[in-house]
């Protein structure tokens, strides 16, 4: 609504001014210079065009402004839910916060909220500054290294919201993204439910022979599955990563063919990323895809 | 005969200042040389060198962007190429360009024959030399600055940034602080004191209180990038810690120091462009400037308002809301000062009779520029809208209005009207028109659709894009509209080098302006004046024809001053000759000083302690050197 209000009063002050440049410079204009002459006065432009007019505009805008800011502030109700989004290069940590330990759920990139209820995000980095934005819920709060910003967030309707890193944070910035999944509430404490569980026992061989190379390579250095033996801290929690829409923070699609590429060689997908090749035979590699896959 | 003792002194008189002035045609006379014209030519087309090295870093970036998904650069290199675009146009060509134009033209429009400090002029310039070559010696190693212009903490810090390349940013910087630093401190000696007698200080053309607020505005906000600078060189160097949260530094402390030089920043580099503007369109109209006063105290209030906006670059960084509304309103406040000028040019063409010259014609676009500038930079003033298209391309389009509107725009104007000053020939009209109209559209065309990429939710500084967001076709317009634009600045060139040859030849006043610079041949002699003039009014070579009001100038007599490098010097306010200043002769010290410091300066940025502490050693020496006082004047003192 304000962002509306601005730009039309912004293309009206232009197509004014324009008009004014366009036709002052046309009209009594001459072809070659005369002799100066000081004739009429104009200081009234000054007054009327420099001053008056634009200070009432600003004036206007200003309290607009100001209110706009009020009403953004804090939701109507309280909100129920609270996520901790942590920045790193080049990749979102979510944490679904709640007192009991327990209850408390870890993913990453992808945030499922409750339609038409608040949710409160507060925000801190792992490294350098990283800035949430999105565009369609909610403006920018930056991610900055010793201190917590606290921002809300309401989906009202279901869907899919696209959003991505707006502060500059190096090699990878423009491939840091997210999404943020609004979904009714039953569908969302199911999810949540989820989550907050460690993964699935093996179902057939393949998946624990996939999740013995997992643990014993170098994979659980950076990744954590919880209920195995996998505890790395420094990439994103893949306990649930086959139910997460994309890899790689937004980047591709989560099918299997993404999947195995994306761990045979994360350098062509996002060069100067912070996983490395990991050396794996291919009948390794296609057991690691097969046992995330079985991750739901 | 009486008329005759002028014809037979005049050209006796002119070989005598010449053997005092002129810059002897030697190694010694190019290193040496301390003539404004000189430095000022040479600020110039350093500066342009600049633009286009900066414009050549657009292109490329621009070819990545054309479509989605492209391959032109790396991550890396696309990185360190809109760094260092950034730093080039702003640092390197921005302000140094209007330097050009200040240095050039000041002691002409003031009526003096130098700046005030001409081996201070002569070092500002090699040192904005040395800092250009050694930002962009960082290409040679491949470890370009790749931070972004503003580098913010602690993404510049050794943790995450391990090579050279922000060495190079901080040191580059403090050089060119250096530079800038001495050249606002001779600025404001010279305005104060090496005026025109008369030229009371309410008959300063505009542009000269465009610089001169200009000065005042650097000498109290560089400071802030010099200490911001020097921390992190140490924090990466020596391992301290003023930007690193987890040791007690704070990341914010860079955003406060580099935001509070870099908002008033955007007034020095805007400000003296302005001020060129309002000179200039009163001459293309016929008129004098309506409203003089009230631009005069616009520019000026600019200047001051400019140091109260910093936060409004850190909306989203978690700041209280109190705060972000007191900056949200100055930075309200603050386009008020600016909508005084573009009414005062209004009325001044409405009021006069425009001539549609090519200087005229790049003046009407500036003034459209500068509002589409203006109002999309108001419109992010206001929080909850910032807080949606900061870092955008919505911000990338309002910058580049006010950077190439309110910045390029008069360069070319300025360029189109004083050239003919400077090399004694006219610029081709005909040309010009195709390069306005070219520049312009292209322009347009290459920046408007950025304002649509923003509201469309496309982030600043990405070195890619995926398809299906909606940004493909913005952006490939972007791309054609940017290398359109690029033909206007080569059509320019080609025209600066046509007139070279076969230019037609400008003599002293080509366009009939009212101001002194026009009172002397084009190019004038190294003296600048034969004998120094008088001035009587604010439009000196207009004033019989306006019959001003007051005292007359007289243009034709006055002190001659040919026994030695002398000019007159005069009261700070209302220019009343109270002094015959000695000037000091063309010296390599400036050169030297600056080539030491670049040595010091690359020895801080390998480490290679024992080169730093030679080259320090040698610094002092040459400063020692520099300040001994010569017998002559000591002979001049006593």
């Amino acid at each position: 609504m304000l962002g509306w209000v601005l730009i039309i009063i912004s293309c009206l002050v232009i197509l004014v001014v324009g008009m004014l440049v366009l036709v002052g410079s046309w009209r009594g204009h001459t072809r070659e210079l005369g002799p100066p002459e000081r004739s009429g006065g104009g200081l009234r432009w000054i007054l009327v065009g420099g001053v008056i007019v634009p200070a009432a505009i600003l004036t206007a805008v200003f309290i607009f402004t100001v209110v706009t800011q009020a009403a953004v502030a804090a939701p109507a109700t309280p909100p129920a839910i609270t996520v901790r989004v942590t920045g790193h290069q080049w990749w979102w940590e979510v944490h679904y916060l709640d007192r009991s330990p327990s209850r408390m759920a870890v993913t990453a990139n992808e945030i499922h909220i409750p339609v038409g209820q608040p949710v409160r995000f507060e925000l801190t980095t792992g490294d350098v500054i990283h800035s949430f934005w999105i565009p369609q819920l909610a403006g920018k709060t930056d991610l900055v290294p010793g201190q917590r910003n606290v921002m809300w967030l309401e989906a009202d309707s279901a869907g899919i919201y696209r959003g991505q890193c707006a502060e500059y944070c190096g090699t990878q910035h423009a491939k840091m993204a997210l999404a943020i999944v609004a979904e009714p509430a039953g569908k969302f404490s199911q999810w949540l439910d989820r989550q907050r569980q460690p993964a699935p026992a093996p179902a057939d061989s393949d998946i624990a022979a996939g999740a013995r190379v997992f643990a014993s390579s170098a994979c659980s250095l950076c990744h954590t599955v919880r209920g195995t033996l996998a505890g790395g801290q420094l990439g994103p929690d893949l306990t649930h990563v086959a139910g997460r829409a994309t890899l790689a923070a937004g980047m591709l699609p989560n099918t299997r063919g993404n999947l195995a590429g994306w761990i045979a060689n994360p350098q062509a997908i996002k060069p100067g990323a912070l996983m490395p090749v990991v050396p794996l035979r291919p009948t390794e590699l296609l057991a690691v895809v097969t046992f995330l896959q079985s991750l739901q | 005969m009486a008329t005759s003792a002028p014809a037979v002194s005049a050209p006796s008189l002119h070989e005598k200042l010449l053997r005092i002035w002129e810059t002897p045609h030697s190694l010694f006379g190019v290193l040496g040389t301390v003539d404004h014209k000189k430095i000022g030519k040479r600020y110039l087309v350093t500066a342009f060198v600049f633009l286009l090295l900066g414009g050549i870093e657009a292109a490329l970036m621009r070819l990545q962007l054309a479509g989605p998904d492209r391959h032109v650069l790396s991550p890396e290199a696309y990185n360190q190429l809109f760094t260092m675009h950034g730093v080039t146009m702003i640092f390197l060509y921005a302000s140094p360009i209007l330097s050009g134009f200040s240095n050039y033209v000041w002691p002409l429009i003031l009526g003096s024959r130098d700046m005030a400090f001409p081996r201070l002029n002569a070092f500002s310039y090699w040192m904005f030399l040395a800092s250009g070559i050694f930002l962009y010696s960082s290409f040679l190693v491949g470890q370009s600055p790749d931070r972004g212009w503003f580098a913010y903490a602690p993404m510049t810090e050794g943790t995450y940034s391990p090579g050279l390349n922000m060495d190079f940013y901080a040191l580059g910087l403090i050089l060119l602080t250096i530079s800038t630093t001495v050249g606002a401190i001779n600025f404001i000696t010279t305005v104060f004191r090496l005026r025109a007698p008369g030229m009371s200080i309410n008959r300063l053309p505009i542009f000269v209180w465009g610089t001169l607020t200009t000065s005042f505005a650097i000498l109290f906000a560089l400071p802030s990038l010099t200490v911001a600078c020097v921390m992190l060189y140490f924090d990466r160097r020596f391992g301290m810690h003023f930007f690193d949260a987890s040791s007690g530094g704070h990341p914010l402390l860079w955003q406060h120091l580099f935001w509070i030089f870099g908002h008033p920043w955007v007034y020095v580099i805007v400000l003296p462009a302005m001020g060129i503007m309002s000179d200039l369109i009163p001459v293309f109209s016929r008129r004098p400037l309506v409203g003089y006063t009230y631009v005069a105290l616009a520019t000026v209030a600019t200047g001051i308002l400019g140091f109260g906006v910093w936060v409004h670059h850190m909306f989203a960084t978690g700041i209280p809301a109190l705060s972000t509304d007191f900056f949200s309103a100055a930075s309200m406040v603050i386009a008020i000062p600016s909508a005084v000028a573009v009414f005062a040019w209004l009325a001044t063409i409405w009021q006069g009779r425009p001539v549609m010259r090519t200087p005229f014609l790049f003046a009407a676009g500036f003034i459209v520029l500068f509002v589409m500038g203006g109002v999309s930079g108001v419109v992010t003033a206001a929080v909850p809208f910032d807080w949606q298209v900061t870092d955008t391309y919505f911000v990338v389009a309002h910058l580049h209005y006010v950077l190439v509107g309110i910045n390029v725009f008069p360069v070319i104007a300025g360029f189109y009207f004083w050239l003919p000053k400077m090399t004694g020939r006219m610029l081709d009209e005909r040309l010009g028109r195709w390069n306005f109209w070219t520049m312009f559209l292209g322009f347009n065309l290459g920046f408007f659709p950025m304002h649509i990429a923003g509201l469309l939710g496309m982030p600043r500084r990405v070195y890619t894009y995926p398809a299906g967001l909606g940004w493909d076709a913005v952006n490939l317009i972007t791309t054609i509209g940017a290398y359109v634009f690029a033909v206007g600045v080569l059509l320019f060139l080609v025209n600066v080098f046509v007139s070279f040859r076969r230019g037609r030849v400008a003599g002293p006043n080509p366009w009939d302006a009212p101001t002194l610079e026009w009172a002397v041949s084009s190019p004038p002699p190294p003296y600048n004046f034969a004998v120094l003039p008088t001035v009587g009014s604010r439009h000196p070579l207009w004033e019989e024809r306006l019959q001003e009001p007051g005292g007359r100038s007289r243009i034709d007599e006055g002190p001659a001053l040919a026994e030695g490098r002398e000019t007159l010097g005069v009261s700070p306010l209302d220019a009343q000759a109270n002094e015959v200043i000695t000037m000091p002769e063309d010296s390599l010290y400036p050169f030297f000083l600056a080539v030491s410091l670049l040595v010091t300066f690359y020895g801080l940025l390998t480490g290679a302690w024992a080169l730093a502490i030679a080259g320090g050693v040698l610094d002092v020496a040459l400063s020692i050197g520099w300040l001994w006082p010569s017998h002559r004047m000591v002979e001049a003192v006593s």
